[in-house]
């Protein structure tokens, strides 16, 4: 029998739950309103809060010195494109996965997550070797590959997740009907699959486009997306914090809008299929 | 028909244009630092665009994302840069490795005008690998109104034990004014910049003629346990995580009395727009203790060409107009004196307008010219360098080294325990990478 939730309750835990997201959202708040400071006010102890002369300085400065907007076309051709080759793939062996298992798809699962637990310094030099060999250093299309190679673990995992629940009498049914494999996964599997799918490419999205490694070690001027746009405002020498601010609101505002526009979706697929 | 023949004649007419123009105009990709010299570099980079017709892309990254970056690209042969900056660290051990081209002939460069020790950190065995382009060393900072207050004098040559006198009489805890301010987070370019001077003067090395480790000595011992001890009793709480902008922050808003560090910081400090004690600050040399040499450190930013660029002649181009005696009027120039990058050439120091808007020039120009890295050490040593040692094995020891010195600081280790930690992952290193054999 289910506890009754008293309102007092209620109302505690809407508070500790509305501190630890304000605890969690405070580092992107401080970044966006240190953005707007001076450097000095940047650094002043005690910190000011609102009181101080607010402005846009910074944003003209990391303006004038990186071309913005060509690194923001570099995240977005990276995080969508790998995303999308990557549910080329995913897709189906997610369906030859849940569908039809053999002995071994347990193990071939958990192998696939084991490439997650590799540091990736640790095999930056081959890497770098075979894309200077093939030419791919510094080219959006080197990037989409690696990326997609990097979290296609995570997106056979999630879809395998997501089409488990889908029951298969229905495949079969749509078999029975005279439908092909491609129909079979195109016309009844993805569209019964939408929540999941989406909330997969939100997140591969999301995680290309935080991806801070590969981008860094793999790009130089051309490539180059918005965490390298980030890392040229960072140093050990000098006053930089708000101008390093500026450059990060920018480079995270837009997968930021994007993320609270799909909330919904996001929320949805992520705890589909957790209570059963 | 005649349309679409016109149109090819026309595409294939452009083609051929662009490539005669692309023959003569080149583009060079540029890897530096987000540091404020460099930044003016890639302002004013754009009148030598303009007057050579060639471009340039600039890719700029943290200090130790472009060390990993350029190692990674460097060791490949991966070619994607024609200019570098790096270290006085890296310039002699890459170009013993021949992954840099040697600079001794770029022409019409005045070589002559370079400060002699500078350009000795940046060659091996006599052949220039990276040009200089700006350069700093350590010395002591401080707050002349709280010296007089207290009735006290800065000696031109104060010595460790003065310093800790002077922090003792000076440190305020109840207003947050703590004696002496140095670094403390862990790092080979971190707390061993000031640290490793300090090892020099106390008498210490690294290793001996034989390339045996000699850390966990007395002379090292006397170093850790000074610098344990001032940092604690008048040094700021929470030092273990102070590096260079830690430390200039405490020390631009009034919080520090001396401060030991980069000379570089004197524009800075000097800057009433970013710091509270503009007017009160003095410079004097970096403190000694028994042995009078290794006390200044040494760092030189510097630009240097990979062997695998395939633009060498448009790339050393740039290198000698933006290292040039011109480069250095120019900033004079748009950006104002004090904002010359200081420390490579003699003519900036004997420059009178450079001298008028730089009071700590004389300072710092010392400090550059007395960073020997041939001579720095009381007892023999088979390595150069001052605060570093010139092999490649030093960026793990000294990051580990660092961390025990850090940990002794924050309480976590003994002293002992932080110098017998660093003698044997030092031993362990440079046994496996085969020297003294």
């Amino acid at each position: 029998m289910a506890r009754a939730v008293t309102p007092q309750r209620k109302a505690l835990n809407t508070a500790i739950a509305a501190l630890i997201g304000a605890l969690i959202f405070f580092p992107i708040f401080w970044t966006v309103l240190t953005s707007f400071k001076t450097e000095t006010q940047a650094i002043a102890d005690p910190p000011v809060w609102f009181a101080f002369d607010w402005t846009l300085e910074n944003y003209t400065a990391v303006n004038q010195r990186s071309d913005y907007l060509l690194h923001f076309w570099n995240s977005v051709v990276i995080s969508v494109g790998s995303t999308l080759l990557g549910l080329m793939i995913a897709v189906p062996a997610a369906w030859a996965m849940a569908f039809v298992p053999g002995r071994r798809t347990k193990d071939i699962l958990m192998w696939m997550l084991s490439t997650k637990m590799l540091p990736s310094v640790g095999v930056l030099v081959p890497i770098y070797l075979l894309f200077r060999q093939l030419g791919l250093l510094d080219t959006r299309m080197g990037l989409v590959i690696v990326l997609t190679l990097i979290n296609l673990p995570i997106i056979i995992w999630m879809l395998y997740t997501y089409f488990r629940e889908i029951p298969g009498e229905i495949l079969e049914a749509a078999r029975m009907d005279g439908a092909s494999l491609r129909e079979e996964v195109t016309h009844v599997l993805l569209p019964m699959a939408v929540p999941g799918m989406a909330s997969t490419v939100l997140l591969n999205i999301i995680l290309a486009w935080n991806e801070a490694f590969w981008t860094l070690n793999l790009t130089a001027a051309k490539a180059a997306p918005l965490t390298a746009f980030i890392a040229s405002y960072s140093s050990p020498e000098g006053l930089f914090y708000a101008k390093l601010s500026a450059a990060s609101t920018m480079a995270i505002a837009p997968i930021l809008i994007m993320g609270w526009f799909s909330q919904k979706q996001l929320v949805r697929g992520l705890t589909f299929g957790a209570v059963k | 028909m005649l349309n679409t023949r016109f149109m090819m004649g026309t595409v294939a007419g452009l083609a051929l244009l662009s490539g005669l123009t692309s023959a003569q105009a080149e583009e060079i990709t540029i890897a530096t630092v987000n540091n404020g010299d460099m930044i003016i570099m890639q302002e004013l980079s754009s009148i030598w665009e303009k007057e050579t017709g060639n471009t340039i892309n600039w890719v700029v990254l943290e200090e130790n994302v472009l060390r990993q970056r350029v190692t990674t690209d460097i060791a490949t042969g991966g070619g994607q840069y024609d200019v570098m900056t790096i270290g006085s660290y890296e310039a002699p051990i890459w170009g013993r490795q021949d992954w840099l081209s040697p600079l001794n002939d770029l022409p019409g460069f005045d070589y002559d005008d370079l400060i002699p020790t500078v350009a000795a950190n940046l060659s091996a065995e006599d052949t220039l690998y990276a040009v200089p382009f700006y350069a700093e060393s350590s010395f002591t900072l401080y707050r002349k109104d709280l010296f007089k207050q207290a009735g006290l004098t800065m000696p031109d040559q104060p010595t460790w034990d003065q310093i800790r006198d002077f922090a003792a009489k000076l440190t305020d805890k109840p207003n947050e004014v703590y004696g002496l301010c140095l670094r403390g987070k862990p790092g080979w370019g971190e707390n061993l910049f000031v640290f490793g001077t300090m090892v020099n003067t106390f008498g210490g090395r690294w290793f001996d003629e034989n390339w045996n480790t000699t850390i966990d000595t007395p002379e090292w011992k006397a170093a850790l346990d000074y610098y344990l001890d001032v940092m604690t009793k008048y040094g700021p709480p929470g030092a273990t995580s102070n590096g260079f902008n830690e430390n200039q922050t405490l020390f631009q808003t009034g919080k520090c009395a001396m401060w030991i560090d980069a000379t570089s910081a004197a524009g800075r400090v000097f800057d009433p727009a970013q710091s509270d004690v503009a007017d009160k600050v003095a410079f004097t040399a970096s403190p000694v203790a028994e042995v009078p040499k290794g006390n200044s450190a040494f760092w030189a930013w510097a630009l240097a060409v990979p062997a695998s660029s395939h633009k060498q002649d448009v790339a050393k181009e740039f290198i000698s107009w933006a290292t040039s005696a011109d480069y250095v009027a120019l900033v004079g120039k748009e950006k104002g004196w004090v904002a010359v990058p200081p420390g490579t050439r003699l003519s900036t120091y004997e420059n009178p307008d450079y001298i008028a808007a730089a009071p700590f020039a004389a300072t710092t120009l010392d400090a550059i010219e007395s960073a020997d890295p041939n001579d720095a050490t009381a007892q023999p040593v088979p390595y150069s360098g001052i605060q570093y040692v010139s092999i490649p094995e030093f960026q793990g020891i000294g990051t580990t080294v660092g961390q025990n010195i850090s940990a002794a600081l924050s309480g976590s280790m003994s002293a002992e325990q932080a110098l017998q930690s660093s003698q044997r992952s030092a031993e362990r290193e440079i046994r496996r990478a085969g020297y003294g054999n």
